[in-house]
């Protein structure tokens, strides 16, 4: 047999029931490669990228849009499953998905993910726009290949460069809608963009069992947890002026400005108590408070942000930016 | 001749055989692609009509 072939053979029957034979999947399976819940976080950013985007578009080409968006993030998860069988065969969070239970076949899952991507970006680029197909195809080649086959097991700064995969989304939305590429769309990445490593630090700092395990050089593995604080810290003291600026640009209202300077204030008193707390059961529940906290706090961001697109004179216009700098 | 030297009876090959439970995730596995190719023919007629408006059908051949 041959390394393929062995590997294949026994990713499909590293899980496998006994009264079950190999690779016949529930739809349920199928939906899980997926990834539904990182899903349904693209389709919320990207659904804020459409709404704020300037000029109007059809329900019906948004709706799609977002449609295609969906299952080019989901292609991205199926192909991250397919590659990362042998590793999330080895941690506690993954070894229950599809491919390392023996219930898809790698290769099953493979073709998934292509034929998705595929289809996505093509009816992305026919129906809706070609600029936004182009940034969707970049999105999911940054994932399954640059974050995935390559940064993941190679460095520490994995989840740094691979999360503007995860920060595309908005910007696909807004170029799907606009044609284009506009400052705050760029604003929404940048912001998605230093979110994500305070985000997944956290969960590494308690989780870097699973993590040292599988091998996957996480930046708790690799140069400690005091370190990993250290970056939290720094990279939150980024995001959170970030996430205030486009208030501040006059590109939000009034009470995005509140929510994001409150909630940015939260983020930063968390990822303070992190820094500090560094034994035992409170920097547990410092790193657990902090990850569950970040959820939270991107979600309130975008939120605010659909919200004020939707209904913009109960929140307030544009001129706030220019009161906070006192003009 | 002897029983010894009858040629074995050849073994009946039933192939793959799957339980209930297979043969029902086999059924919602194909529904579900039907519903999904069914929902994309629906997709591109609509966005068809929203692109091209209701006078796709009047014009010159």
């Amino acid at each position: 047999m041959s390394d393929v072939a062995s590997r294949e053979y026994d990713l499909a029957h590293a899980g496998q029931r006994p009264d079950e034979a190999p690779y016949h999947a529930s739809v349920a399976d199928y939906v899980a490669l997926l990834k539904p819940r990182v899903m349904s976080l693209v389709v919320f950013t990207a659904l804020v990228g459409i709404v704020r985007a300037p000029g109007s578009v059809h329900p019906v080409i948004a709706f799609t849009a977002l449609l295609c968006i969906a299952i080019g993030a989901g292609a991205s998860g199926a192909l991250n499953m397919w590659w990362d069988a042998d590793i999330d065969a080895l941690m506690t969070r993954t070894r229950r998905r599809p491919v390392p239970a023996g219930r898809i076949a790698p290769s099953e899952a493979l073709a998934f993910g292509l034929t998705l991507a595929i289809g996505s970006v093509l009816v992305l680029g026919l129906l809706v726009d070609e600029l936004a197909a182009a940034l969707l195809a970049f999105t999911i080649f940054f994932y399954a290949v640059v974050y995935t086959m390559w940064l993941k097991r190679w460095t520490p700064q994995n989840i740094v460069i691979g999360g503007a995969a995860g920060a595309f989304p908005p910007m696909v939305g807004w170029a799907a809608a606009s044609g284009g590429i506009g400052l705050e769309s760029v604003l929404l990445f940048l912001i998605i963009f230093f979110w994500t490593p305070p985000h997944f630090w956290a969960l590494a700092l308690y989780k870097s069992g699973d993590y040292e395990r599988a091998g996957v050089p996480m930046l708790p593995v690799v140069a400690g947890p005091a370190e990993t604080r250290r970056q939290i810290l720094l990279y939150t003291l980024v995001l959170v002026p970030l996430a205030v600026s486009p208030a501040l640009l006059g590109m939000a209202g009034i009470v995005y400005g509140v929510v994001a300077s409150v909630s940015g204030a939260l983020m930063l008193t968390l990822a303070v108590q992190l820094y500090r707390r560094r034994e035992g059961v409170a920097a547990e529940t410092a790193a657990k408070r902090l990850f569950a906290f970040s959820i939270l706090y991107l979600f309130l961001l975008f939120a605010v942000l659909l919200i004020e697109a939707v209904v913009p004179a109960s929140f307030g216009p544009a001129w706030f930016g220019p009161i906070w700098f006192g003009l | 001749m002897s029983d010894q030297n009858k040629a074995p009876e050849p073994e009946q090959d039933e192939g793959v055989v799957l339980t209930d439970e297979q043969k029902r995730r086999r059924r919602s596995r194909s529904i579900a692609i039907g519903l999904v190719l069914g929902g994309l023919c629906l997709l591109f007629y609509i966005v068809t009509i929203v692109k091209l408006g209701p006078g796709v059908l009047v014009r010159p051949l």
